[in-house]
C-alpha cells in the first residue's frame, strides 16, 4: 500500500497524463481505501478542468527577461 | 511614530517587480481583447512603459495591479483606434442574408439568443483566467514559475528539470504544494 504523499504525486502526475500503468494501478487501489485522497483527487481533478477552460495564457521566461531588460533601460 | 507608519496603507510602486509579478496578467487581459499574442505582449510592454512615465502621478489609492490594468484598457483602446484610423475600415457593414427565403423579419433575426450561453461562458471563463492568474502571483517564484512551464506552457518534465536544474521528484513535489495552493487560493464558488 503507497503512501498518501505518493499517492497524490501520482495524482498530479496524471493529471499532466504522466502516471505509468502501475502507478494508477496503486492510485486506484489507495484511493479505494482512503477518502481523503479521493476528495483530494476529485477537487484536483476538477482544477486541472478549470485551467483548461481558462485558457491561461503566459509569456515565456525569454520573453520576459527581455521586457525587464528593456524596462531596466528606461529606470 | 513607527505604528502610525505601518498603519497607513499606502500603496507603493516597484518598477523592478512589474513584469514577475503582472506581466501574465496583464498578458492575458489582452489577449482575451485583440486575440493576437504578439500584439498582446506589445500592449503590456507599453504598459510598463507608460506605468514609468507616470510613476509621478501615482497617487497611491490603488493597488499596483489595478493601476496598470487602467493603463492597458487604455491602450486596448488605442491599440482599436489605430487600427480604425482610416475612415472606411470603421464603417459597419451589415449585410440583410440574401439567400435566406425569410423576408421582413430582419431585426428579429438579428436579436442576440437570451438562451446562447456562448458569451457568457466566454466572459466567465477569461474572470476564471485572471482569478487564477492572480492566485499564481502569490505563489513562491519557483513554485509558480514550475508551474506555469508546465501546465500553461506545456513543456514537457524532462525539459524544465534540464533548464532548471532539478530532478523529476523536486518538480512534482513542488507541482503539488503549487496546486494545493492554487486550489486553496482560488475562491470556493468556481467549483
Amino acid at each position: 500500500m503507497i503512501s498518501c504523499e505518493e499517492a497524490a504525486i501520482i495524482c498530479n502526475k496524471s493529471q499532466y497524463k504522466e502516471a505509468t500503468f502501475l502507478e494508477k494501478m496503486k492510485l486506484r487501489f489507495h484511493l479505494f481505501m482512503c477518502k481523503t485522497c479521493s476528495a483530494f483527487t476529485k477537487k484536483n481533478t476538477e482544477f486541472t478542468t478549470l485551467c483548461e477552460k481558462a485558457n491561461l495564457q503566459s509569456l515565456s521566461e525569454m520573453e520576459k527577461v527581455k521586457m525587464k531588460k528593456e524596462l531596466r533601460d528606461k529606470l | 511614530m513607527e505604528l502610525s507608519n505601518n498603519t497607513m496603507v499606502t500603496h507603493q510602486l516597484n518598477p523592478e517587480k512589474w513584469v514577475d509579478l503582472y506581466a501574465d496578467y496583464l498578458f492575458n487581459y489582452a489577449v482575451a481583447r485583440v486575440s493576437n499574442s504578439e500584439i498582446a505582449k506589445d500592449l503590456v510592454q507599453e504598459t510598463f512603459f507608460a506605468g514609468l512615465n507616470s510613476a509621478k502621478n501615482y497617487k497611491g489609492d490603488a493597488a499596483e495591479r489595478t493601476w496598470l490594468i487602467a493603463i492597458l484598457k487604455r491602450k486596448v483602446i488605442d491599440h482599436y483606434r489605430k487600427i480604425n484610423s482610416n475612415k472606411g475600415k470603421a464603417e459597419v457593414r451589415i449585410n440583410y442574408n440574401s439567400n435566406s427565403d425569410s423576408d421582413g423579419d430582419w431585426l428579429e433575426e438579428q436579436v442576440a439568443d437570451p438562451f446562447s450561453k456562448l458569451e457568457n461562458d466566454t466572459l466567465e471563463n477569461e474572470e476564471l483566467g485572471l482569478a487564477i492568474q492572480e492566485c499564481i502571483t502569490k505563489l513562491p517564484k519557483k513554485q509558480s514559475l514550475v508551474f506555469t512551464m508546465k501546465t500553461i506552457q506545456g513543456i514537457s518534465t524532462e525539459d524544465i528539470c534540464n533548464e532548471l536544474g532539478i530532478n523529476p521528484s523536486n518538480l512534482w513535489v513542488m507541482i503539488h504544494r503549487a496546486r494545493t495552493a492554487l486550489m486553496g487560493c482560488l475562491n470556493q464558488n468556481w467549483y
